[in-house]
């Protein structure tokens, strides 16, 4: 079993952690969540992060996007140390994420001020476009579903034209059908877009839909328990031999048994 | 449908109007001016042009103490709030001063002020202005971190975060302690003016008593400082209505 997950391809690394480790001070006991953590993320790769509930997943996430600074080791983009969040990396939250005082057009457009008027409106149509909100510019997200606004969130942060979006269980609200007509979205996005993807899930099925590769996290605190490399192509057939045993294979690495 | 519903309190208002026009009558004492003197008292204040002058007068001074209080207190508890150290310093401050009633302050503000209009713009301020600062800092704590974060990420300089995330996100709690608190100033500015003023419509209210026992100016008084407060929690209300505020508040 490797804890050093390196990349399976030669291409450059954009995001490195280097033996990261995290304690919270709490009631004057220090707990540790984050555990020796190595990790190499290729430039635009799709890194799905999974574990059992409450193992660290998001503070892995934070770390990485700069909202927590590491207690020992390091997370580099680029070769660079995070110091803090950065708007070349955008964090796309599980809910409540988009601004409810602004229209679908006022928060695509919400870190795009230092741009000209005219510059400002096209790329917002494009994202628009992009994420099918077309007719709904200005709407207010309380007139949207929760699917709509957390299409709205990711094309707030690709709008500034981030190199890596992290993504906090960003469909975990949803009921299952939107669920798994959002994945195809992202999917389509991130083909189009390229960016690096790094996606934190507890949903096996969407790890195995999504990732080149799956990060599995143990419970707290967190080390990295594997990493599965999920060499389907795109599209990916969901009752393929293949998927069906990496599905199997990754239910047994979190410590499931196909039944109920 | 929709009209009818609307009249609907209308109607009983004007029910109890009756109500109170057949009581009186049937027992004409001293107890109570009917409404029908009431208005009547109201017909002679407008025919001595008194009723604008004092409506106008007592307008100006809550005008004036709401203002000054939302403009020191709302960045004032901003920033504290904001800072948690602040906060610590300042809440037990903000406690002990909160619960003495405006109406305390009356012997310091002629002190201060001396009698006239300065001092009840004072006793107004001060009855506004705890209440007040105690809602912005509140306000700055219910901001959910997902909005900060937000704010974190996109690089926002600090002017530019307070005018597009802090401010927007505490717009529609700031708009209910306004509403909330301009009550307490349009209740604060008849007892100021029953002490330092000779006009205004708390003036009218102990004048028409001291001057001739004239009870139907006593209500009358008393409803105008009704429907006054009504109009202004109304206008009040509309600004929960603006786009941009309407998501802190429940559908009605």
């Amino acid at each position: 079993m490797s804890t050093q997950a390196s990349p399976p391809s030669t291409s450059g690394v954009k995001l490195q952690m280097d033996h990261v480790r995290k304690t919270f001070e709490r009631d004057g006991k220090s707990i540790s969540v984050l555990e020796d953590i190595n990790l190499d993320v290729r430039n635009g790769e799709f890194i799905c992060l999974v574990g059992p509930s409450g193992c660290g997943k998001s503070t892995m996430l934070n770390v990485m996007g700069g909202f927590l600074s590491p207690t020992s080791g390091s997370v580099a983009i680029d070769g660079e140390t995070v110091q803090g969040p950065d708007p070349r990396r955008i964090l796309v939250f599980q809910e409540r994420g988009v601004f409810p005082w602004l229209t679908v057009e006022g928060n695509i457009g919400f870190g795009l001020s230092k741009l000209s008027d005219a510059e400002r409106k096209q790329r917002t149509a494009h994202y628009v476009q992009l994420v099918r909100l077309q007719g709904f510019e200005h709407s207010y997200p309380s007139d949207l579903s929760g699917g709509m606004k957390q299409r709205l969130q990711v094309a707030r942060a690709l709008a500034v034209n981030p190199d890596i979006l992290y993504l906090d269980e960003p469909f975990g609200a949803l009921d299952s059908v939107t669920r798994f007509i959002m994945r195809g979205e992202l999917l389509r996005i991130w083909q189009t877009e390229r960016r690096t993807i790094i996606f934190v899930t507890h949903d096996i099925d969407e790890a195995v839909q999504l990732a080149d590769r799956v990060v599995v996290l143990s419970s707290r605190p967190a080390k990295i328990q594997d990493v599965l490399t999920i060499d389907i192509e795109h599209p990916r057939n969901l009752s393929s031999p293949r998927y069906l045993e990496l599905r199997d294979q990754l239910a047994q690495k979190i410590g499931l048994a196909y039944s109920v | 449908m929709n009209w009818l519903a609307r009249l609907r309190p209308v109607a009983f208002i004007a029910v109890l109007l009756i109500i109170w026009q057949v009581a009186i009558d049937r027992h004409p004492g001293q107890l109570l001016p009917g409404p029908w003197q009431t208005l009547r008292g109201i017909g002679d204040l407008l025919q001595h042009g008194l009723l604008f002058k004092y409506i106008v007068a007592s307008l100006f001074r809550v005008t004036w103490g709401f203002l000054l209080a939302a403009v020191i207190a709302i960045p004032l508890g901003l920033t504290i709030g904001w800072y948690s150290r602040a906060e610590m310093a300042f809440n037990p401050l903000v406690q002990i001063f909160r619960p003495i009633s405006p109406l305390a302050w009356i012997p310091i503000a002629i002190l201060w002020f001396g009698v006239g209009d300065l001092s009840s713009i004072f006793l107004i301020f001060i009855g506004c202005f705890f209440s007040l600062l105690l809602t912005a800092m509140s306000a700055v704590h219910n901001i959910p971190d997902v909005y900060i974060d937000v704010g974190r990420n996109f690089g926002l300089s600090t002017p530019n975060f307070i005018y597009r995330v802090l401010y927007p996100a505490v717009a529609p709690q700031l708009i209910v302690g306004l509403r909330i608190t301009l009550g307490i100033a349009w209740l604060v500015v008849v007892a100021a003016e029953m002490i330092a003023v000779n006009s205004g419509l708390g003036f009218l209210i102990v004048d028409a008593r001291n001057a001739g026992n004239r009870y139907d100016l006593v209500v009358a008084a008393m409803v105008i400082i009704g429907i006054i407060g009504l109009l202004l929690d109304l206008a009040m209300r509309s600004l929960e209505q603006v786009k941009s505020f309407r998501w802190g508040f429940p559908e009605n």
